[in-house]
C-alpha cells in the first residue's frame, strides 16, 4: 500500500525531470545508432520506396492520372509486353545507347588526355584546372538552354565559328533542327560540360601512381611509350572505369539538356528514354503504361548501379 | 649518376611542360567561350544580340537586366510623351522601345524560391546525413553494407521515373507546387550523397578523440556534439555546398512538379521571351545571375570536388 508520503515523493520526482544528458547517458550505443540512422531511412522509405511500390502496383493497371475518377482496370502484364514489343520504346533505348556511347568515348579520351597533360605540372596548372572544372558545376538545364542561342543558324556563335573555320555558310545548317545533326548538338554540349568530370577523376588516378615505379622503369631503360602503356594506363584504369560508370549511369538518366535543346526532336531522333517517359507520363497521361516503363528503366539502372558499387569497392581497396 | 634528386628521373622536361601547358590553357579558354558569351549577351541590346556576324565589341546596355526584372506593354508615342520624365534608367530604356513598364516579372520570386528550396533542403539533408553517417561510421549496424547500398541506390533512379508516383502522392497530400514538397524531395535525393560523403569524413576522425572525451566523463552524445562535429566541420561544409549546388541546379523534378508559386529558376529561365521570340539579353542576364553563386561555390570547393563527385570513393 502506498502511503501519502510515497505518493508525494513520486509527484516530486515527476515534477523534476532528470537532466537530458542524464537520461541520454542510459542510451545504449545500439539505441543511439538506430536513433541516428532511422530518420534518414524513414525519409527514404517515404519519398523513394513507398512511391516505388506504388509505381509497381500502377504498372499492372491502365490508370490515367488526368482521369482520377475513371474505373481502373487491372491489365496484368499487358503494359510490360506492350513496352517490350513497342518500336518507339526500342528506338528510344537505341537513341539512349548511341548517346551514352559517344559522350563517354569523347569525354574519356579528351578527359584523360587533359589529365595526362595537367600531370606535367606546368606553371599555373592548379589555376587552369579549376577553370576547366567550372562547366561541370553549372546547371545543365540553364546552360543547355543558352546553348540553344549558340546553335541558332545565322546569328548563333557556334555556327559562326564553324563557318569561320570551314567556310560553310552559317545559315546553311541547323544543329538542333536536322535529323543528322541533332544528336551531335547534344553530344557536344554534354562533352563540353562533363569532360572536366572525367578529367578530375583521371587526374586522381595519375597522381596515385608512385614515382618509384617510373624510376624503376627508367633503370630498366623502358621507353616513355612503353612506360605509358605498361604503367600509366593500367594503373589509372580503375579510375577511368569509375568515371565511365558514373557518366554511364548519369547519361542513361539524361533529361535536362535534351528536353531544352531539342525536346526529343526533330521527329523522335533525339528522344532518349527519359523524354519518352515524360511524354507518356505527363503529356499522354498513360500513367499505368509509363509506370511499367519506369520500372524497366529502374531495373536497368539498378543493374548498372550494382556493377558500379562493385567497381567502386575495388578502387577503394587499392 | 646524374640523378641529384629523387624526382629528377620522372620529372617532365621543360619543353614537354610548356607544350602541355599550352594545350591545357587553350582548352580552358575555348571551354570558357559559352560562359563568356552568356555574360556579354546579358549586356547587349536585343538588336545587338542577334546581329550577324556576332558582335564581340558593342556598347553595353542594361536593357537585358531591365527586361529580366520587368514586364512591359507596348504604347503609342503620344501616350509615352504624355508621361512625366522617366523615373529610372530602366524606365528610360523601356520607353525608347515604345513600351512602358507594366510591373515586376516573375524572375525575382523564382530566384527566391530557388534560394529557399536549396537552403532548406540542404539544411535537412546535412542534419540527417551527419547523424546517419556517424551512426554508420561508429557503430556496428546490422546489414550496414546493404543499408548504405540502399541509400545510394535511391539516387540511381531516373528522376522522371520517380516523378510519376511523387506527382500522384503530392496531389493526394496537397504538396503539389509547394516549397515544402520540393524541400522534402530534394532532401531525399541529397541525403544519399550527404551520408556517403560525411561517412568518409567522419571515418577519418580518430575514434580515440571521442574515447578520451568519454573517459573524461562525456556521454556518447556529448562527445558527438563537442568532439566529432567540430572536427568534421570542413567535411560538413563541403557536403553542404555539394547539396546546395545539386538543389540549385535541379531541373527535372522542378519542371514536372512545380508550375507556379513554388517554381524555381531553372524551369523559369527557358520561358523568358520577348516580343517575337526569345529575349536573349534577358536570358543572358538571368543566366548570369543564376550562375554567379555556383562559380563562387566551385572556387570554395575546389579541394573537395573530387570527393564530392565520386560519392567519397576517391579521396585526395
Amino acid at each position: 500500500m502506498a502511503t501519502a508520503f510515497d505518493r508525494m515523493a513520486e509527484t516530486a520526482a515527476r515534477a523534476t525531470p532528470p537532466a537530458l544528458a542524464g537520461r541520454m547517458r542510459g542510451l545504449s550505443d545500439t539505441a543511439i545508432a538506430w536513433l541516428f540512422i532511422s530518420p534518414t531511412i524513414i525519409l527514404l522509405l517515404a519519398i523513394n520506396i513507398f512511391p516505388l511500390i506504388w509505381t509497381i502496383q500502377l504498372s499492372f493497371t491502365n490508370y490515367r492520372a488526368n482521369r482520377p475518377n475513371a474505373v481502373v482496370k487491372n491489365v496484368g502484364l499487358d503494359n510490360y509486353t506492350t513496352i517490350l514489343s513497342n518500336a518507339d520504346v526500342w528506338a528510344a533505348m537505341q537513341a539512349t545507347a548511341h548517346f551514352v556511347f559517344w559522350t563517354i568515348l569523347l569525354q574519356t579520351v579528351i578527359g584523360f588526355t587533359l589529365a595526362w597533360l595537367i600531370d606535367r605540372r606546368f606553371r599555373g596548372h592548379a589555376f587552369w584546372t579549376t577553370v576547366i572544372l567550372i562547366p561541370m558545376m553549372l546547371s545543365p538545364a540553364v546552360v543547355g538552354n543558352f546553348w540553344r542561342f549558340l546553335y541558332q543558324p545565322q546569328i548563333g556563335l557556334f555556327n559562326y565559328i564553324v563557318s569561320f573555320f570551314t567556310g560553310v555558310p552559317p545559315s546553311s545548317f541547323e544543329m538542333t533542327g536536322t535529323v543528322a545533326l541533332a544528336p551531335w548538338s547534344i553530344i557536344i554540349v554534354d562533352t563540353w560540360m562533363w569532360t572536366p568530370y572525367v578529367m578530375l577523376i583521371c587526374l586522381a588516378g595519375l597522381r596515385s601512381i608512385p614515382d618509384y615505379i617510373y624510376e624503376a622503369a627508367e633503370v630498366d631503360r623502358a621507353s616513355k611509350w612503353r612506360q605509358f602503356w605498361s604503367i600509366t594506363l593500367p594503373m589509372a584504369l580503375p579510375f577511368i572505369m569509375l568515371a565511365v560508370l558514373f557518366r554511364g549511369i548519369e547519361n542513361f538518366k539524361m533529361f535536362d539538356m535534351v528536353n531544352l535543346l531539342t525536346g526529343g526532336g526533330p521527329g523522335s531522333t533525339t528522344e532518349v528514354a527519359s523524354i519518352t517517359l515524360k511524354r507518356e507520363a505527363f503529356e499522354k497521361w498513360r500513367t499505368g503504361f509509363s509506370s511499367a516503363f519506369a520500372i524497366i528503366l529502374f531495373v536497368t539502372v539498378f543493374g548498372l548501379a550494382n556493377i558500379y558499387v562493385k567497381a567502386l569497392n575495388r578502387v577503394k581497396q587499392r | 649518376m646524374s640523378a641529384t634528386t629523387a624526382h629528377s628521373v620522372v620529372e617532365p622536361g621543360t619543353l614537354s611542360r610548356r607544350v602541355a601547358g599550352g594545350i591545357v590553357i587553350l582548352y580552358a579558354l575555348v571551354s570558357m567561350i559559352p560562359l563568356f558569351w552568356i555574360f556579354i549577351t546579358g549586356f547587349k541590346t536585343p538588336p545587338d544580340s542577334i546581329s550577324y556576324p556576332p558582335k564581340v565589341v558593342f556598347t553595353p546596355s542594361l536593357e537585358g537586366y531591365c527586361n529580366l526584372f520587368t514586364t512591359r506593354t507596348r504604347q503609342t508615342q503620344d501616350y509615352i510623351d504624355a508621361l512625366g520624365p522617366p523615373r529610372s534608367e530602366c524606365d528610360r530604356i523601356t520607353r525608347s522601345r515604345y513600351m512602358v513598364i507594366a510591373g515586376p516579372s516573375n524572375y525575382l520570386p523564382r530566384f527566391i524560391n530557388s534560394v529557399v528550396i536549396a537552403f532548406g533542403s540542404t539544411f535537412c539533408a546535412v542534419v540527417l546525413g551527419v547523424l546517419a553517417a556517424y551512426g554508420f561510421s561508429r557503430f556496428r549496424v546490422p546489414l550496414k553494407d546493404d543499408l548504405l547500398f540502399f541509400i545510394l541506390s535511391t539516387r540511381m533512379m531516373p528522376p522522371i521515373a520517380v516523378a510519376i508516383p511523387i506527382y500522384l502522392m503530392y496531389r493526394h497530400l496537397g504538396l503539389s507546387d509547394t516549397a515544402l514538397g520540393m524541400i522534402l524531395l530534394y532532401t531525399a535525393v541529397n541525403v544519399s550523397l550527404a551520408v556517403w560523403l560525411l561517412k568518409g569524413f567522419i571515418d577519418e576522425i580518430p575514434r580515440e578523440y571521442e574515447e578520451a572525451a568519454m573517459i573524461d566523463g562525456y556521454t556518447r552524445l556529448q562527445a558527438f556534439w563537442k568532439v566529432v562535429l567540430p572536427q568534421a566541420a570542413t567535411g560538413i561544409a563541403a557536403t553542404a555546398i555539394f547539396c546546395l549546388i545539386f538543389a540549385w541546379n535541379e531541373y527535372a523534378f522542378a519542371v514536372l512538379l512545380t508550375s507556379g508559386s513554388a517554381q524555381t529558376a531553372p524551369p523559369f529561365i527557358p520561358t523568358i521571351i520577348g516580343e517575337g521570340g526569345m529575349d536573349w539579353p534577358a536570358v543572358g542576364a538571368g543566366t548570369t545571375l543564376f550562375l554567379v553563386p555556383i562559380l563562387v561555390f566551385t572556387v570554395l570547393l575546389r579541394r573537395h570536388l573530387l570527393r564530392g563527385i565520386t560519392f567519397g570513393a576517391v579521396r585526395k
